[in-house]
């Protein structure tokens, strides 16, 4: 049993990191009132231009420096985020648009752009398999601490991931002690609560929706860029990320918009995601993998319920949560 | 002294005529026509009347690629009818995809498992109502967790999405042929027991007539039915209905009904009229396309035909640019997201309109 | 008074939506150390001219004067900098976060919970006020929330203070506790500005008026050399009868009666506590009572929108035979005559639907009629039509959606339609909330006439002088419980207002 646990736990854990990425920074975007369902999209289009970025430093010189080896992808998924939350906010918070449709929107044409551009850079390497190797960058990202082979089970538990694994968690709490602890915190739940008050007593809704919902991209973002760099080992291939976005999204009801629960939360469906690799079911029987493979959707949909069954003030999500703020709105 | 004064401000305006909103809608496409011809001959170098001359290749330039335009089109015009009734009464449905698949599923278990013990014309039959009730009962699942405990129906439609997918894929792995390779093929290639029939000698026409026909439908249901009068009340006030006496619970499971029962017959022309075959991605993404094909119409039905065919049309024209320049097929989604981004910015411009300041006259002193 | 600077000015303000003249060049001046009343029927703009003071809306034209500094306010960040706070007559607050947190909204600096509590306790303690910094705003009452917005704006050292009809929804003790703090702000050179309809507030409180009618500044006066009759005609532009016709009941039979009703809303807290009650047909039984005193649930649990816990309502039949209405639906109940014009705050959110148009909205109650599964829109369109005709609805056509119309044409619409189906109990609540004079005239009559067809009204109302001169008889609600019933014709409004603060008054027996 130890011995399982000891090698589910660290699988779990490489898995839950995107989630953890993408549900923090839904949750900041969701607390200034803006439901983005785009992240899924954004999360291509992080992973993806991280790609773009190491791929062109990679070709461009034959001695990779360790730091911009780092720093160029990071960038350019920052970048390529901002960009997509941007063109969010242009378009629901100063046009004013409708969320759900914009959010789908940006999800087509963020997994389009994902996938186009790491199919023309498939195409371009003229690779004998349908992906990308990065793995020089890659064994930057997944490096971890240079110590943590000789801890035994501690080291193998707690420090056996890459940077970025650690980094999520560091801005998962961070996020939650700016939500709960600070000035700005508390003015931004209280532009996803009640635009219309906030404004009354001088704070910038727009600033805030666009700075939260852009921030919130840029983290979701950097989701994209772990899966590729560090779980997938710096391969990039087609629709690999899946549908991780979209069980971000869903973990931000999960943890009742708490990024320090989001932590664990997000470990716990990496595991489910993965839980079907532990369930035995025999050469013959392949096809019950497919059904345990259900398990996160499940358990999601049976959280949702549960929690709508017992509706708490305090846990209801943002009152002004996907609707656009329009001052003489009359 | 004025200097911090704004250039100009936003105000909501009144109803603007049609032929203004519609025109407003026209310049986006353009604009994003041009962006998106722009953006091809960067990325393929080539001139851009051929861009769009591929893109109209694609979509009509042989009779068959005309006629597989519109099969196209009615599918997805279908899921989006389906969607609507859900959309004007305020239930985010993006569950389509699901209902599709298992609807889908549905017709081809039967084909399947009934295929050589049943004749054609008790077959189809049983296909269409086994794809409906399937369909319907996905759409029942969510709005049930809604009426009852108010649950969130963005979410839960989405987790059916893929409740729906893994069911798909557990069956794709127990019907597979042959044994390993994790494909169904093409079912009842020899005795084409539940293919659904030709009409007037044409493959393509059955899809075509059922959107019609639906549309049609769906416009009467919507607008003159008491259920549609129903359905408009919930959605823009629960409140009203409940004092008018209508039960809100149960226009969101009826119509939560309706709705899927349409996904499901969607996933029915698609199994057993067009592909012959089920895979998880049957429904191609078209359950999220058709949420926002709905949307672009403002929920009219009428209207669905056209900003359906604008959808398919990129999807098709994209498509051929990029097998003529070895592009990859991802380029139609990029180029369908500018569109959609343009669409949907449009809509401003017809609910707002900025207004400048008229300088204050100076007092005299 | 020339000697003084103006603490505000306004000059040549105008602000349209969209074909609406809200302002049309008003100029208004507000000195330090004054009590300045806003008056205006509704819909003559005083919110709208006061938020465009608060940065909440933008003029379209015109300029502002601070201390005599032309300033430009263009959000209400610029308001607050310029010393300007306003008290909403709508309450700007989170419901999810504290008393505390509510007040500190908005202000730079480091997040201090704990000196901002001790802050808040400062000036609770120098005014009187009673706010616990650690509460949530679901948890408060009415007034202990428009508590929070004064000390929000005091805590943020206003000078120019603007309250929106603030006693609406106050107690007259609590009224009087109001305003001994807002003269003791005005003692302290600060410039307040009141919106009011109430003409005994004007009188007691203010310093000096301000008119304004249609949009426009009409005229302003010090309150002592003016007269309410004066005021009201400046108000009005011509001279309106302040009587309100009452005629007498004929052949009055118990037509709804409720017994021992007890309510719990859904959070578990009592909202109505053994109501025991009679409506006579050909009556008009007024309710009264602080808002949120179990009046929206006495009316919905009539018309079957809302569980009872315990009690009975039996609906009298005119032959005498008695039918329950509790165990039946909204649907049912209406059928049986039970006609609800429900007015809450927002009039749209339930009588009527905003985005619909009239016609559409008429066919609301009606849409059922006939065998087919389709609508049949002919009868909503002419009832529409001559509900429009009748009552004088002012609107561009019925194909208009509802929420285009102003205040009193949107409840003349839904009044309109709740008489249109012929009731026998017409139940309203607030139903001139918001009106103007005259539009509240209209609906007066309108409930007058229902009374001599022998129709039980039941008028939920706030404004004491006009139940004691519309109503027959007046329950008074205090926390749920019937603390009386008295003969509108017997008493007067102070005795109706000090029972409306605690329980137990003479009740007519009859």
């Amino acid at each position: 049993m130890w011995n399982f646990l000891l090698a589910f736990i660290p699988r779990a854990i490489v898995q839950g990191v995107p989630l953890l990425y993408g549900s923090t920074g839904e949750i900041i975007t969701q607390k200034s009132g803006n439901l983005n369902l785009g992240i899924p999209g954004v999360m291509y289009v992080g992973a993806i231009s991280g790609v773009i970025g190491s791929f062109l430093y990679e070709n461009s010189t034959a001695n990779l420096n360790p730091m911009l080896a780092i720093l160029i992808p990071m960038l350019c998924c920052l970048l390529g985020s901002l960009l997509m939350g941007l063109l969010y906010c242009f378009l629901t918070v100063t046009l004013r648009a409708n969320q759900n449709v914009t959010g789908l929107a940006m999800t087509t044409f963020g997994v389009g752009f994902g996938n186009f551009f790491g199919g023309s850079l498939i195409k371009l390497v003229d690779s004998d398999v349908p992906s990308i190797a990065l793995s020089a960058t890659s064994s930057y990202f997944s490096k971890s601490l240079p110590f943590a082979s000789k801890l035994g089970w501690f080291g193998k538990l707690f420090l056996s991931y890459g940077f970025l694994a650690y980094l999520a968690v560091a801005i998962a709490l961070a996020a939650s002690y700016f939500l709960n602890h600070t000035r700005k915190g508390l003015h931004l739940r209280a532009v996803g609560e009640n635009p219309n008050t906030a404004d009354a007593v001088g704070i910038n809704v727009s600033r805030y929706k666009y700075v939260a919902t852009c921030v919130g991209c840029m983290i979701a973002g950097l989701g994209g860029l772990y899966y590729v760099m560090d779980y997938a080992c710096g391969v990039w291939s087609n629709d690999a990320f899946g549908d991780r976005g979209w069980l971000a999204i869903a973990l931000v009801i999960f943890t009742i918009w708490r990024p320090n629960l989001s932590i664990l939360a997000s470990f716990l469906f990496g595991g489910l995601y993965i839980i079907y690799l532990y369930i035995p079911t025999g050469m013959d029987h392949m096809e019950y993998q497919e059904l345990y493979k259900m398990i996160p959707y499940v358990v999601t949909l049976v959280v949702l319920v549960v929690t709508s069954v017992r509706s708490k003030r305090e846990n209801q999500p943002p009152e002004s949560l996907g609707v656009p703020y329009f001052r003489e709105e009359r | 002294m004025n200097k911090k004064e704004p250039f100009f401000h936003i105000v909501k305006r009144d109803a603007l005529p049609w032929y203004q909103s519609v025109g407003v809608r026209a310049i986006a496409i353009v604009l994003a026509l041009v962006l998106c011809g722009i953006l091809t001959t960067i990325t393929t170098g080539i001139d851009p009347i051929e861009v769009y001359k591929s893109i109209f290749a694609g979509a009509f330039g042989t009779e068959r690629k005309t006629w597989i335009t519109l099969q196209n089109l009615s599918i997805l015009l279908l899921i989006a009818l389906a969607l609507t009734p859900a959309f004007k009464m305020k239930f985010w449905n993006i569950g389509g995809e699901g209902q599709v698949l298992i609807g889908g599923l549905a017709a081809g278990a039967c084909m399947i498992c009934l295929g050589d013990k049943l004749p054609n014309p008790v077959l189809i039959p049983v296909m269409v109502l086994a794809s409906i009730a399937a369909g319907a009962f996905w759409g029942f699942i969510p709005a049930f967790f809604k009426a009852k405990w108010n649950t969130n129906e963005t979410l839960s439609t989405l987790m059916m999405n893929y409740i729906a997918t893994q069911l798909v894929a557990f069956y794709t792995i127990v019907w597979e042929v042959p044994k390993g390779s994790g494909k169904i093929g093409i079912i009842n290639q020899n005795s084409n027991a539940g293919w659904l029939p030709q009409i007037f000698g044409s493959k393509y026409l059955l899809s075509i007539v059922v959107a019609v026909v639906v549309t049609l439908l769906m416009y009467i249901y919507l607008n003159y039915s008491k259920h549609g009068y129903e359905i408009s009340v919930v959605g823009e006030s629960e409140n009203t209905a409940k004092y008018v006496g209508i039960k809100v619970e149960k226009v969101i499971v009826r119509t939560m009904i309706l709705s899927g029962a349409i996904c499901g017959l969607a996933g029915l022309l698609l199994v057993g009229g067009i592909n012959h075959t089920i895979t998880t991605t049957l429904a191609g993404g078209q359950g999220f396309t058709g949420v926002l094909v709905s949307w672009m119409a403002k929920f009219n039905p009428l209207t669905m035909v056209f900003s359906s065919f604008l959808i398919i049309f990129m999807d098709r024209g994209a498509g051929e640019i990029s097998t003529a320049f070895g592009l990859n097929h991802s380029y139609a989604d990029i180029l369908t997201g500018i569109i959609l981004f343009f669409i949907i910015g449009c809509e401003f411009f017809i609910s707002y309109k900025l207004q400048f300041r008229k300088k204050a006259e100076k007092e005299v002193q | 008074m020339e000697t003084k600077v103006a603490a505000v000015s306004m000059k040549n303000v105008t602000k349209t939506f969209g074909s609406v003249v809200a302002n049309e060049k008003v100029d208004l001046d507000i000195y330090k150390g004054e009590i300045l009343a806003l008056l205006g029927e509704n819909g003559s703009g005083k919110t709208t001219l006061m938020n465009m003071l608060a940065g909440i809306y933008y003029p379209d034209e015109g300029q502002i004067f601070i201390n005599g500094k032309e300033e430009v306010i263009k959000t209400p960040k610029d308001a607050l900098n310029l010393g300007i706070g306003m008290v909403h007559q709508h309450f700007k607050l989170i419901d999810v976060l504290t008393a505390t947190e509510n007040i500190i909204l908005g202000l730079e600096g480091k997040l201090n919970i704990k000196e901002a509590s001790k802050k808040i306790e400062d000036i609770c303690n120098k005014y009187g006020f009673e706010v616990d910094p650690k509460q949530k705003i679901y948890d408060m009452s009415v007034s202990q929330k428009q508590t929070v917005e004064i000390v929000k704006v005091l805590y943020r050292g206003a000078d120019i203070l603007i309250l929106d009809e603030p006693t609406a929804v106050l107690t007259p003790q609590e009224t009087e506790k109001l305003f001994r703090v807002l003269r003791k702000m005005r003692d302290d050179g600060k410039a307040i500005i009141i919106i009011t309809h109430k003409m005994h507030e004007v009188e007691s409180l203010s310093d000096r008026v301000a008119v304004l009618r249609d949009g426009r500044y009409i005229g302003s006066m010090t309150t002592k050399d003016t007269t309410v009759t004066e005021m009201t005609n400046m108000m009005v532009g011509h001279a309106v009868t302040l009587n309100i016709d009452r005629p007498d009941p004929v052949n009055p039979k118990p037509r709804i009666v409720v017994k021992d009703l007890s309510v719990r809303s859904e959070d578990g807290i009592q909202k109505l506590k053994n109501v025991s009650f009679t409506a006579r047909s050909g009556e008009i039984l007024g309710i009264a009572g602080i808002s949120g005193c179990g009046q929206k649930e006495l009316l919905e649990a009539i018309a079957g929108l809302q569980p009872v816990e315990t009690g009975t309502i039996e609906y009298v039949e005119d032959n005498g035979h008695e039918e329950p209405l509790l165990g039946k639906d909204p649907l049912k109940i209406a059928e049986m005559g039970v006609s609800l014009s429900f007015v809450p705050e927002d009039r749209l959110g339930m009588g009527l639907v905003a985005n619909m148009d009239l016609a559409d909205n008429m066919m609301l109650r009606s849409f059922r009629k006939g065998r087919t599964p389709f609508t049949n829109r002919r009868p909503s369109k002419k009832l529409a039509e001559s509900v429009v005709k009748e009552l004088e609805v002012v609107t561009p056509g019925i194909s208009t959606p509802v929420r285009r119309l102003s205040g009193g044409n949107v409840q003349k619409v839904l009044v309109g339609r709740e008489i249109a189906s012929a009731p026998t109990v017409l139940l309203t609540a607030y139903a001139v909330r918001g009106l103007d004079i005259n539009s509240s005239y209209t609906i007066y009559d309108l409930l007058n006439e229902q009374k001599k067809k022998g129709v039980a009204v039941i008028f939920v109302g706030e404004d004491l002088d006009v139940m004691v001169e519309l109503c027959d008889k007046i329950m008074v609600l205090c926390g749920g419980e019937v603390s009386g019933i008295v003969d509108a014709r017997k008493t007067d409004k102070n005795e109706v207002g000090l029972m409306m603060t605690r329980v137990g008054g003479d009740e007519i027996h009859e």
